[in-house]
């Protein structure tokens, strides 16, 4: 307890990672069957169904499988290189997200009450310091690309690099217009500024006057993530698999999480700098808000337990019960007013980034692939134009405009 | 031994290794990865002297952008590993002498200097923020700033005119 008392920042930070990081494994391994079973409902498919009821235990085999595959590197590879690329592009792409607020930094951490407890680094800087390590997240792709020293991979991570530089560009320039309008650079200050309401009931989120922005961001992120219909560094139908062909196993699961990784930061962006971050979309005279996560897990559970007397046989009944009683149980703690009160602002970040998460696999089951010319016309001439009109607009508009933030 | 003081030699002696890694490395691209640890190793320092904005734009615009355009051009070009030469004499017999020289130079004025004492305490500084930095460049530093951007923008164009196709 000694030790707890004398190093609060050290401690807090331990236990915010480790409990940060098992959320974020999970998320991933899940992300990755909500993609699979979204896309198939798009196709009129079922998706995963046999692993574990609806196919829950789909990640937990997925994970084994890769760990048990043979872990390949080619003879002619660069071994520095190779080996450097996965752990570049994964450990970076979940470090980005330490420096994201979950909740407001009002609530403190638990026997440490001057420990936020919602954000593992809340630094003055938080948007650029995340920039930076995004921005270094490229060079896993690009290494993976050189040192697998084959054709397809060589001319994935050519495209690959060339398409991120450029939309790099559009990407910081379409998010300067909200650091004007917040005034600062750390996350909580411009979720902060997003407070209030107008007319009472529409919440003073920057993408109402930032939409233009909201715009080019959304289109910039998916390129920058390399997502459909972005997705010309892997670009199946014409480079087999892109910079990571050569990648076998555990390594190539890595790229594949990073991916996933890279989706929640510019999700956990576009919710922070245009969306309210952790504010609720309500006015705060609705006091019934309060009660809306434990009411949603509730009427989850509800569905699960018709589903489990309806439609499951068998083991997957059992499994969906556990789901149920867990759903239910979830919902009745949240429901106690305490606990309500805290878990406010991660319920709405959340609900806000899974939104965002489900409308990039949308697309990808929607949207067809860019030509790699198209791609690069539209990065350069289009898009940047466009976020740097809204650039000069928005710093005129706070000079010599009316109706200004104060 | 605080933390500060701790990192402070772990990033210089990373930033060195890193430097002497680019001479060495025999593969252009390693040679370029070993520039990009020297650029975060540089960040690192420029943080623990209470400077997070120029760290981060350090980061962002060297490690980021330039140097993955560099690794681009050497991965569009395919440079092959390069070929050792016998050093040349001149370098041999006057630069070895006189680096040596500079080197024991700046470290004698960096012991003689209060920046030399300051190693390691300088994070006791107030950090500057993004506020004061854009005062500062855009109110007293205004003139040198537009210059620069004018002399990028002056070699943009010049690239243009290179890349050009003839017609």
């Amino acid at each position: 307890m000694e030790f707890i008392s004398e190093h609060p920042v050290l401690v807090a930070s331990i236990v915010k990672i480790i409990v940060l990081l098992v959320i974020i494994m999970t998320a991933l391994a899940y992300l990755s069957l909500a993609e699979r079973k979204i896309i198939a409902h798009i196709q009129s498919r079922w998706g995963p169904y046999y692993v574990g009821a609806h196919g829950l235990l789909q990640p937990l085999a997925d994970g084994l499988k890769f760990l048990f595959k043979e872990d390949l590197t080619p003879p002619v590879a660069d071994r520095v290189a190779y080996l450097l690329a996965p752990f570049l592009a994964f450990s970076l792409a979940i470090t980005a997200i330490a420096l994201i607020p979950f909740g407001p930094p009002s609530i403190p951490f638990p026997f440490l009450s001057n420990q936020q407890a919602f954000s593992v680094a809340d630094v003055s800087l938080g948007l650029l310091v995340v920039f930076a390590i995004t921005s270094m997240g490229v060079y896993g792709v690009v290494l993976a690309g050189w040192s697998s020293n084959s054709k397809y991979p060589l001319l994935g991570g050519l495209r690959s690099s060339a398409q991120m530089v450029s939309y790099e560009v559009s990407l910081t320039m379409s998010v300067v217009g909200v650091v004007l309008l917040a005034g600062t650079l750390n996350f909580n200050e411009i979720i902060r500024s997003q407070q209030g309401h107008w007319f009472h009931l529409i919440p003073r989120w920057h993408v109402f006057p930032q939409i233009v922005g909201f715009l080019c961001y959304l289109i910039a992120a998916i390129a920058e993530t390399n997502r459909i219909p972005f997705d010309l560094p892997e670009g199946e139908t014409e480079l087999v698999g892109g910079f990571h062909t050569e990648y076998s196993s555990f390594k190539f699961a890595m790229f594949f999480m990073a991916e996933y990784g890279n989706m929640i930061t510019v999700s956990c962006l576009a919710t922070i700098l245009f969306f309210g971050g952790w504010l609720s979309p309500f006015p705060d005279r609705w006091t019934w808000q309060l009660y809306l996560p434990g009411a949603g897990l509730v009427l989850l559970g509800f569905y699960c337990a018709y589903d489990t007397v309806t439609t499951m046989r068998g083991i997957a009944r059992i499994q969906l019960t556990v789901v149920t009683l867990l759903c239910l149980g979830a919902g009745l703690i949240c429901l106690l007013p305490p606990v309500a009160a805290v878990i406010q602002g991660p319920f709405w970040i959340t609900t806000k980034i899974l939104l965002f998460l489900f409308f990039y696999i949308w697309l990808r089951g929607t949207l067809p692939r860019f030509r790699y010319d198209q791609l690069m016309s539209f990065g350069w001439k289009l898009l940047l134009p466009v976020s740097l009109a809204n650039l000069v607009v928005t710093a005129a508009w706070l000079v010599w405009g009316w109706m200004r933030p104060a | 031994m605080s933390v500060p003081f701790v990192l402070f030699f772990v990033c210089g002696a990373l930033a060195v290794a890193g430097a002497i890694l680019v001479i060495v490395a025999r593969e252009p691209v390693h040679s370029a990865l070993a520039l990009v640890l020297v650029m975060v190793a540089l960040a690192v320092l420029y943080l623990l002297l209470g400077a997070p904005f120029i760290a981060a734009v350090q980061i962002i615009v060297y490690a980021g952008a330039i140097m993955v355009l560099f690794v681009f051009v050497i991965m569009l070009l395919n440079a092959g590993a390069e070929e050792r030469t016998d050093f040349s004499r001149v370098a041999k017999y006057i630069g070895l002498p006189l680096g040596f020289i500079l080197m024991l130079w700046a470290a004698h004025w960096l012991w003689r200097s209060p920046v030399g004492g300051a190693i390691g305490t300088a994070s006791a500084t107030p950090a500057a923020s993004s506020h004061d930095l854009s005062v500062e460049l855009f109110r007293q530093y205004l003139f040198p700033f537009e210059a620069t951007s004018i002399l990028i923008l002056i070699a943009i164009l010049g690239a243009l005119v290179l890349a050009k196709r003839e017609e």
